[in-house]
């Protein structure tokens, strides 16, 4: 227990099992990116996988389209505190766009629109645990909140699930993408508050 | 600067209420490493049964030293922000964490000519930045741009325009209410200000834009469309509980 603050605590929120530690429940959907927010139409949209051989298996938006699609209800927890929670999303689970890679690297940098990259373990986006999700709520996915596609990846903070999503590297070692070279976890488990470095 | 440490004891040392719901505030924390300016901080508060609550500031002190000074903006319907602007008095403890993020931040080191952005209390790590500009011998040219609602909404007003000179420019925005014989009715930052007030892109400025999220929207789409490289504009957004 920290210090006490002398007359903090009137004003409390409820606690709610879902919230991992240190989070607080909001009801809007904060917006946070580290520039402006790229306007990528559909039409010019692009999604493709490199693995260390160099090797590229792209997706156009029709592609994807064309691919299993899955309703997804989830919390989301980002790293500056703010969970919400029963979040309902559509997108193509990353297991699918997997079964037509080859690669033995265990490590991947997610790349944005934008020029963002953050690194996620691969068996962090296997097993139904990932998705490129492009609808929010029953409505396409909003520019300023990764639209049209971006990564979900809800068991992670949510800097992981990278907006504006354009590709993945496949990396032999777990190199820090944009905000883990800026102060954030290499990981990023909200349960185990790895906030930072 | 790397490694956050753990939390660190902070004494409230100072305060005042300087907008109508808006109040500075100084902690003295005697483990703090200093910070960069724009760097932000995570404060927490414990309630005497045990129960915290945590949030990210933004700090607009900057350098060695352990004062660390923040301006708090009361949330009506917040948790921690009414009791930071209220309740908390000198002499109150708490706690933090920090300095954070080595991104929104301006180094002594950086020629180029800068632009600063701020809507409402955006302006504190511009502040932080302006402050350690003015303070060193660099002569890049720094603009800015301050968006209010109103003359009284304004943090840190006399002292920012205290900096006009050959090194620093600001320019007022006021979206609803003016000061008596201002040219400019109020109104959003739109296009026209920025192309008359900004750095232009030709003088690849690197711009640093803080605010609510919509104000920082529209403000970088503006700069985008007006040429400015996206990878030179760093945004900072704030809003949600």
């Amino acid at each position: 227990m920290g210090v006490i603050s002398r007359g903090f605590g009137s004003r409390r929120r409820e606690s709610d099992p879902h919230l991992p530690p240190g989070q607080y429940l909001t009801e809007d959907f904060p917006v946070l990116s580290a520039g402006p927010t790229p306007a990528i139409d559909t039409a010019d949209w692009s999604f493709t996988i490199v693995n260390e051989t160099g090797d590229r298996t792209s997706w156009s938006w029709a592609d994807m389209m064309a691919m299993p699609i899955d309703d997804i209800g989830t919390d989301i927890h980002c790293v500056t505190r703010w969970s919400k929670l029963g979040t309902h999303w559509r997108g193509v689970s990353l297991d699918h766009f997997f079964e037509k890679v080859k690669t033995s690297d265990a490590y991947t940098m997610v790349h944005s629109y934008g020029g963002y990259t953050t690194n996620v373990p691969l068996e962090d986006l296997l097993d139904g645990k990932a998705w490129i999700a492009f609808e929010f709520e029953g409505e396409p996915l909003d520019p300023e909140h990764g639209g049209p596609a971006r990564l979900l990846v809800p068991h992670l903070y949510f800097w992981k699930s990278a907006k504006w999503v354009n590709g993945i590297r496949m990396h032999s070692n777990d190199d820090p993408g944009f905000w883990e070279q800026n102060g954030y976890n290499i990981y990023g488990d909200p349960w185990k508050e790895q906030r930072y470095w | 600067m790397a490694i956050v440490s753990d939390w660190s004891t902070g004494t409230v040392s100072g305060g005042e209420k300087i907008t109508p719901t808006g109040r500075i505030l100084r902690l003295d924390v005697p483990s703090w490493p200093g910070n960069l300016p724009g760097q932000h901080l995570d404060l927490r508060l414990t309630a005497d049964d045990g129960y915290q609550a945590v949030r990210s500031y933004s700090i607009a002190s900057y350098g060695p030293g352990t004062t660390v000074e923040l301006a708090v903006d009361e949330l009506p319907d917040g948790e921690v922000s009414p009791y930071l602007v209220e309740d908390v008095q000198p002499g109150d403890q708490l706690e933090v964490r920090g300095p954070i993020g080595n991104y929104f931040v301006w180094r002594e080191q950086q020629t180029e000519p800068v632009q600063l952005i701020a809507g409402g209390s955006g302006i504190v790590p511009l502040v932080s930045i302006v402050r350690a500009h003015q303070a060193s011998s660099s002569a890049a040219p720094f603009r800015m741009i301050y968006s209010v609602r109103a003359p009284e909404d304004a943090y840190y007003a006399a002292e920012l325009d205290s900096y006009s000179g050959d090194r620093f420019s600001l320019e007022w925005v006021y979206t609803r209410t003016t000061p008596a014989g201002w040219a400019r009715p109020a109104g959003r930052i739109d296009r026209a200000v920025i192309e008359a007030s900004a750095l232009p892109a030709s003088d690849d400025p690197t711009v640093y834009v803080c605010g609510p999220t919509g104000f920082v929207e529209a403000v970088a789409r503006i700069l985008v469309d007006l040429g400015h490289d996206p990878g030179r504009v760093k945004t900072e957004r704030f809003g949600g509980a």
